[in-house]
């Protein structure tokens, strides 16, 4: 099953134009892009280029801060996380596919905390689902959206980018 | 045959030895410890995985580059770490091991790390322990040291990839080498071409070659063609009787030197578990040469067992 009308060129813009309302509202200065592995990255690979961000954009990997690890299978191949080494006093703009309980965000706050306490960090997702579970939630969205439990919504890419919505059989949250 | 190692669903829950686990179960080590590796590049080396796990280490016997490099890998999963300092402790006041144990496991600790003189110590803990706390076995007596032959096995891969193409040599004390017996499982294990034990006699376990290893008592015959040189120390504190003539003579005979390394593959590595006796066993320019990857080994030791450690605990399940 695909899509569901969703057109990804209209979310990117969409995000793209919330987020340049948020970076001038909130005054960020030379700020930091970070695109979460793997969907993130494309994501924010998109917008860091439409928002003509000048610092490189940096990548993270939150597997080992997932609060789910016992749970889940630790997967073979995470990627070294590829942070600047100066986090401390930061803006920082963090970018995901897919909002869905709120426990990745959760995960890659931790770890950008462990590198330095930033001045300010704004979220922006290209998709926002129900399904909440933590008090966290993301500045900015390209669409919001309700799903069943039992459906997940899986970016794939980079070229191109595609949304397919799957059925999962286990009750366990994953984005 | 049930294995004490594998949980319900043949996972690996406690690490105690190699033989009995599949391929599938090395490789999954391996390529968790790839990642763990990459982490200790970052800036922050400090993963929050093991945050609110207990883990203490247990040596019996002494080691600097094993103990320390658990603490350190414990450390930077966010586990907390106790070292017990055996020979301060109770059991030598006449304590038992499994009192030891019974009391440790009373300050609701989740994991051992094990180092003991007799073999079977580590099975022998993880039979009588709870059921939720995981043993790692850091070598027992002449049985096993299976962490180290993982780290080995690490090392062999980021420099030789596919195994299925390897001649390996280890060098040395076969007999008493409990890092021998668990490097030739693993190799046999992950499937290398060709494993060869280069010792003298007196130094070699009967019947050698049940091991699935082919056995050379001279140097230059078993050093042709192989990729992986891997030394062994003299372990004179496990010799019990003469079993070589003096160390000159060993240097001369079974030594590893410049002459003798060009008869292997120009790419040839050259490994030692450490603590490596200069000018025993190895020439000093080969231990700090090109080719010699010893100080590899001890990085890669941390990230494969923070890998060992995240993975036996993920996977063990019970509860207290």
């Amino acid at each position: 099953m695909t899509d569901k009308n969703i057109e990804i060129p209209a979310l990117l813009t969409k995000l793209e134009i919330q987020l340049k309302a948020l970076i001038s509202k909130r005054k960020l200065k030379n700020p930091l892009m970070i695109g979460i592995h793997s969907g993130g990255v494309w994501v924010a690979e998109q917008l860091h280029q439409r928002l003509n961000i000048q610092e490189p954009l940096a990548l993270m990997d939150i597997s080992f801060y997932r609060d789910d690890f016992s749970q889940l299978h630790l997967h073979p191949q995470v990627k070294p996380s590829q942070l600047p080494a100066h986090m401390e006093g930061r803006d920082i703009i963090l970018i995901d596919d897919v909002f869905y309980t709120g426990r990745t965000i959760r995960a890659a706050l931790n770890e950008i905390f462990d590198y330095g306490r930033p001045n300010q960090v704004i979220f922006g997702v290209l998709i926002e689902r129900d399904g909440r579970q933590i008090p966290l939630q993301p500045d900015c969205a390209g669409c919001t959206i309700t799903l069943p439990v039992g459906q997940r919504i899986k970016l794939t890419g980079p070229n191109p980018l595609g949304i397919h919505i799957q059925s999962f059989s286990t009750e366990k949250t994953v984005a | 045959m049930t294995n004490l190692q594998l949980n319900k669903e043949g996972k690996l829950k406690h690490f105690l030895t190699i033989e009995g686990l599949s391929k599938e179960i090395l490789t999954e080590i391996l390529d968790t410890a790839e990642s763990f590796a990459s982490m200790s590049e970052q800036k922050v080396k400090k993963v929050p995985l093991l945050r609110g796990k207990t883990i203490v280490n247990l040596f019996f016997e002494n080691s600097t580059r094993t103990r320390t490099t658990f603490e350190l890998a414990a450390t930077r999963l966010s586990a907390d770490v106790l070292s017990m300092n055996i020979a301060t402790s109770a059991t030598s006041k006449g304590e038992s091991l499994l009192d030891t144990i019974h009391n440790l496991e009373a300050m609701h600790v989740d994991m051992f790390v094990v180092r003991h003189a007799i073999s079977g110590a580590g099975h022998f803990i993880a039979q009588h322990t709870a059921p939720h706390i995981s043993v790692i076995n850091a070598g027992d007596g002449q049985h096993a040291h299976p962490t180290q032959a993982m780290l080995d096995m690490y090392t062999i891969r980021q420099h030789k990839q596919d195994f299925s193409q390897l001649k390996v040599a280890i060098i040395g004390d076969i007999l008493h080498s409990r890092v021998a017996r668990s490097q030739i499982q693993a190799l046999n294990t992950l499937g290398a071409k060709e494993i060869r034990v280069i010792a003298p006699k007196t130094l070699l376990p009967s019947h050698v070659e049940t091991l699935g290893v082919q056995a050379f008592n001279s140097i230059d015959e078993g050093l042709v063609d192989v990729d992986v040189i891997i030394m062994l120390r003299l372990q004179k504190e496990r010799m019990t009787s003469a079993l070589l003539p003096s160390e000159r003579e060993y240097f001369k005979c079974f030594g590893l030197t410049e002459n003798r390394l060009k008869l292997a593959k120009k790419d040839a590595i050259v490994m030692h578990p450490g603590p490596i006796n200069r000018g025993v066993e190895i020439e000093s320019s080969i231990a700090d040469g090109p080719q010699s990857v010893i100080l590899q080994q001890v990085s890669n030791g941390i990230a494969v067992r923070m890998a060992i450690m995240s993975l036996t605990l993920q996977n063990n399940t019970e509860t207290l």
